[in-house]
């Protein structure tokens, strides 16, 4: 297991290289560096003196070597727009988006595996067809476009919920979180049942065919041949055996629940890195769009990294090795 | 000597896309205290399913559609779902083909063992465990204790279907339904389990149904056998009565089909034609089509016949 | 045609779901409709001559001024006076043309180098399949994102973002169904015959991995769709010379707090339709298609 560990981490380490690589390459190659990193509104003469201290007349490789160098000190440019170091701006609003992935995952899956349960243990039941038909109306919605129907209905028509913004905030261990209060729950869960939506709709799908494809094998017939109660048939056999691959799902789509929250915080000013990222794109602020790319390229890496590990420690076919 | 099981006028059907098959067709046999039943026959036979119907374990789209079941006298067929559970491991178990499918993958022995135990006594986890430990014991698998917190894919194929037959003990069982346990196995290991559970049976006085296509097996293992063919039972009797003297053409085919019987250099003998599928059975007796000795007569459903303790259904049997 | 070929067979499964032939019924209405969008759409969106600011907002069943077809605008008017159904229907044109372009060459890109990977072999196939796996492990919006902010705007970058994201996909499904048929024996003795290595891949591994191909590819299409929706409404999609649907939805985003909900919601509808239908279609071609999933 150890030796997995370490295989994986060299094997992240490399991937996180040449996401770099490739991110520097194309700003540097394809863009003008100059227009990049320097504020567009500057005028010539100090362009010309920003772009020497960068080192943009320096040789390729070694400018990549002072963005490696800038980019293990945390030191990823300067925003334009805020004048802060980039990175900072960006782990300012990371706390932000990453509340609102998590109450999104937690809905989904608080969901999605009792309802993708049901469907795949009773699959002739009527409940399970509507669920299953609405599973499929589930991941072809637009994730924008409900965005704004959600806030048609409830803010606008209904007056419920706030159509916009993060609600207060209260420090945890230094974090501002906003979902320990109501104000901010009530905030907080039009977004995030927005981004739930799709993740859900692949839950649903993904248990049932787990529940589909295992109700079948022998294991679970022998367990109800010693006599055991359905309960745990289902509740550790199945289960545990579902558990397994839907670890790695789950996983894997937090990371695009982290992305796709780009579209949910921007349609519900939502003040996370998302919005940020676009805002920036917009303005032109590209040392954050680079600081963006690099901090998410760096979380997925470290969740996929989490989730295999996960996984071996899991599954104790991969933990123990092969049989004698 | 009552029967411990009693298996009269089975029937159960599947509903496919090509009609209602029957895999089960009035199946009857009944089981003493200790006593060892082989029940013989092809693949497609529903050998395996009679196996499932008596335990009620038929999933859709399989149903028990009529006769009967009695353990010790309880009637197990429609009987409702927590009745069949009590009696399901406890007083009745079953041990399948493949222990590599049959034990879960992700759960230790120890947590497949114990369940088992907890599931039809209030015990304590600590005596449950130690009831696991013994019955490892008894199927002669060497340091219980520390192969219980292992899992199944650190067993050898042989060890997996011990710890399947421990499982199956662990109540001490009036029948044990055995569905070719030992065919997915190595030769060798093969004598050993089969020895293993003929002890085991004796010494606990388990009856047994043993299921298999091996007539070899049958002949070292059973007291009595039963002949299945797309479905029915087509003879039955005191093994060394039926392997010596068949009665039915089927059984003596399968008989002349072991290659031991053959003499050397001379060709191997096979019953031609091959298995009808259950969709396209033949009117009347389901072997008509590959019989030497069939006629007219055949074209209507042979009678059971009972004589001397045996019972063949046949117009024409041999003797 | 003969009862029991393959051609029938099919046929006869899937339309076991009528579900999926209610998708596929939706299906060839937006196909339709977009294909035949410059002769059945009442007004030329793009003219801007023959808009009229005057009726710019209008709700829907509102009268239609002379520049119409028709004589009320069936689903309203958008903020410059854009009758909603013509800007609907090119808009799905314009959609269904992108998500399909790259869906398409995306399966060549994908199918020709997973094939390829499972003929060859060796390192280029763990190279092929390692770059697979890495860009698998990124969502596909960021992908897209990053490829935008470095390419710039325009349908032909756009295109190439929803390509890129897509050919990993087509990629994987290609090796794997390759890797199934490279491993029988005719293709040994093809082999042993002197075939052409050409000939093999294209006439044999091909063929057979169509049919996973084409459920993935379903699937792909309906998601390239609603990416570029998505650019197209964050501004990062096609220009506002070619409004998709996506840049419909974001245009109307401001009016919705107004309650002129009808310039956001009509195109949605049209995206919906859309993607609901390839999925409910594409849902029963996997369920026919996969044989370890028969029921």
């Amino acid at each position: 297991m150890g030796v997995y560990a370490l295989r994986r981490l060299a094997q992240s380490l490399v991937v996180l290289f040449v996401t770099s690589g490739l991110v520097f390459a194309g700003l540097y190659l394809v863009g003008d560096p100059v227009e990049i990193l320097v504020n567009p509104n500057a005028d010539q003469e100090e362009k010309l003196r920003t772009a020497a201290a960068l080192g943009l007349d320096r040789p390729l490789l070694h400018q990549y070597a002072i963005f490696l160098k800038g980019a293990f000190s945390g030191d990823l440019g300067r925003s334009f727009v805020f004048g802060q170091p980039a990175l900072e701006v960006i782990l300012e609003r990371m706390p932000a988006t990453l509340e609102l992935a998590f109450l999104a995952m937690l809905i989904s899956v608080a969901l999605g595996i009792p309802l993708g349960l049901y469907a795949g243990l009773r699959p002739h039941a009527l409940g399970s067809r509507a669920i299953m038909a609405g599973s499929i109306l589930g991941f072809s919605l637009p994730t924008f476009w409900v965005g704004l129907l959600l806030i048609l209905v409830f803010a606008v028509q209904l007056g419920w919920l706030p159509s916009t913004g993060r609600g207060p905030t209260e420090a945890v261990l230094g974090v501002p979180l906003s979902l320990l209060t109501w104000e901010g729950l009530r905030h907080a869960l039009l977004p995030a049942t927005n981004l739930a939506l799709f993740k859900l709709s692949l839950i649903i799908r993904l248990v049932r065919a787990q529940v589909r494809e295992q109700a079948l094998l022998d294991y679970v017939k022998f367990a109800r041949a010693k006599g055991l109660p359905r309960s745990r048939v289902v509740g550790v056999h199945l289960m545990k055996n579902i558990l397994i691959p839907l670890v790695t799902v789950i996983g894997l789509e937090l990371g695009s629940v982290i992305a796709f929250a780009i579209v949910t915080e921007s349609i519900f000013a939502w003040p996370g890195m998302g919005k940020l990222v676009i805002d920036s794109i917009f303005q032109l602020d590209r040392p954050v769009v680079v600081a963006y790319l690099m901090v998410t390229v760096f979380l997925f890496i470290c969740i996929n990294l989490v989730v295999d590990l996960l996984y071996s420690a899991l599954d104790p076919r991969v933990r123990l090795g092969a049989a004698k | 000597m009552s029967a411990v099981l009693a298996v009269e006028g089975l029937v159960t059907e599947f509903s496919t896309r090509e009609g209602i098959l029957r895999a089960v067709d009035e199946v009857s046999f009944s089981l003493a205290k200790g006593e060892i039943l082989g029940l013989v026959g092809e693949s497609g036979s529903g050998k395996t399913v009679t196996g499932f119907s008596i335990l009620g374990l038929v999933d859709p789209p399989g149903l028990v559609a009529s006769g009967s079941v009695r353990l010790g006298g309880e009637e197990l067929v429609g009987a409702p779902e927590e009745q069949l559970r009590r009696v399901r491991g406890k007083r009745i178990a079953m041990i399948f083909q493949d222990p590599m499918m049959t034990l879960n993958p992700v759960l230790s022995i120890e947590t497949q063992m114990v369940e088992t135990v907890l599931a039809h006594e209030r015990v304590g986890k600590a005596a449950a465990r130690e009831r696991a430990i013994e019955a490892l014991g008894r199927v002669g698998i060497a340091s219980p204790a520390e192969r219980l917190s292992q899992y199944p894919h650190q067993f050898s194929g042989g060890m997996r279907q011990r710890v399947a037959i421990a499982i199956a003990l662990l109540h001490r069982p009036e029948v044990i339904v055995a569905d070719e346990p030992t065919t997915a196995l190595d030769v060798t290991v093969q004598g050993q389990i089969l020895f293993e559970m003929q002890r085991l049976a004796r010494e606990s006085g388990t009856a047994l149904v043993w299921i298999t296509h091996d007539l070899a097996v049958v002949a070292g293992l059973a007291d009595r056998v039963c002949v299945m063919y797309a479905g029915r039972i087509v003879e039955a009797g005191a093994v060394g009565q039926v392997l010596d003297a068949p009665m039915h053409p089927y059984t003596r085919g399968l008989l002349d089909s072991v290659p031991a019987a053959a003499a050397p250099g001379a060709r191997l003998h096979s019953i031609r034609g091959s298995t009808p599928s259950l969709a396209r059975l033949p009117a009347g007796c389901a072997f008509r089509e590959r019989c030497e000795k069939a006629d007219d007569a055949c074209a209507s459903q042979p009678p059971a016949n009972d004589r001397e303790g045996r019972r063949v259904r046949c117009h024409h049997p041999l003797c | 045609m003969n009862r029991d070929s393959p051609l029938a067979r099919f046929a006869r499964d899937f339309s076991e779901s009528r579900l999926a032939l209610a998708g596929l019924g939706l299906l060839a209405g937006v196909l339709l409709l977009a294909l035949f969008a410059p002769w059945i759409a009442p007004q030329n969106p793009y003219d801007l001559a023959k808009l009229d600011l005057l009726d710019a907002r209008l709700p829907p069943g509102s009268k239609a001024g002379p520049g119409l077809t028709l004589s009320m605008y069936a689903l309203g008017t958008d903020g410059q006076g854009r009758d909603m159904l013509s800007a609907i229907l090119y808009g799905l044109r314009v959609s269904l043309t992108v998500g399909v372009t790259s869906g398409v060459i995306a399966l060549t890109i994908g199918a020709l180098a997973g094939v390829l990977a499972a003929y060859l072999g060796g390192r280029f196939e763990q190279l092929l399949m390692r770059v697979v796996d890495i860009q698998l492990g990124f969502p596909a919006i960021l992908v897209a994102l990053i490829l935008i902010a470095v390419l710039g705007r325009g349908t032909d970058k756009v295109i190439v973002a929803l390509v890129t994201v897509q050919w990993a996909y087509y990629a994987r499904t290609a090796r794997s169904a390759a890797l199934v048929e490279r491993g029988k024996e005719y293709i040994e003795a093809a082999r042993g015959l002197g075939l052409s290595p050409a000939r093999i891949v294209l006439k044999h591994l091909l063929p057979n991995a169509l049919p996973p191909l084409i459920v993935v590819a379903t699937v792909q299409v309906a998601h390239a769709i609603a990416l570029e929706a998505t650019l197209s409404f964050l501004g990062l999609g096609l220009p506002t010379t070619e409004p998709s649907l996506g840049l419909l939805i974001a245009n109307g985003y401001e009016y919705l707090l107004s309650g002129k909900y009808w310039i956001s919601v009509y195109p949605g509808v049209a995206l919906l339709a859309t993607i609901l239908s390839i999925n409910l279609v594409g849902d029963q071609l996997r369920d026919v298609l996969n044989p370890r999933l028969a029921k």
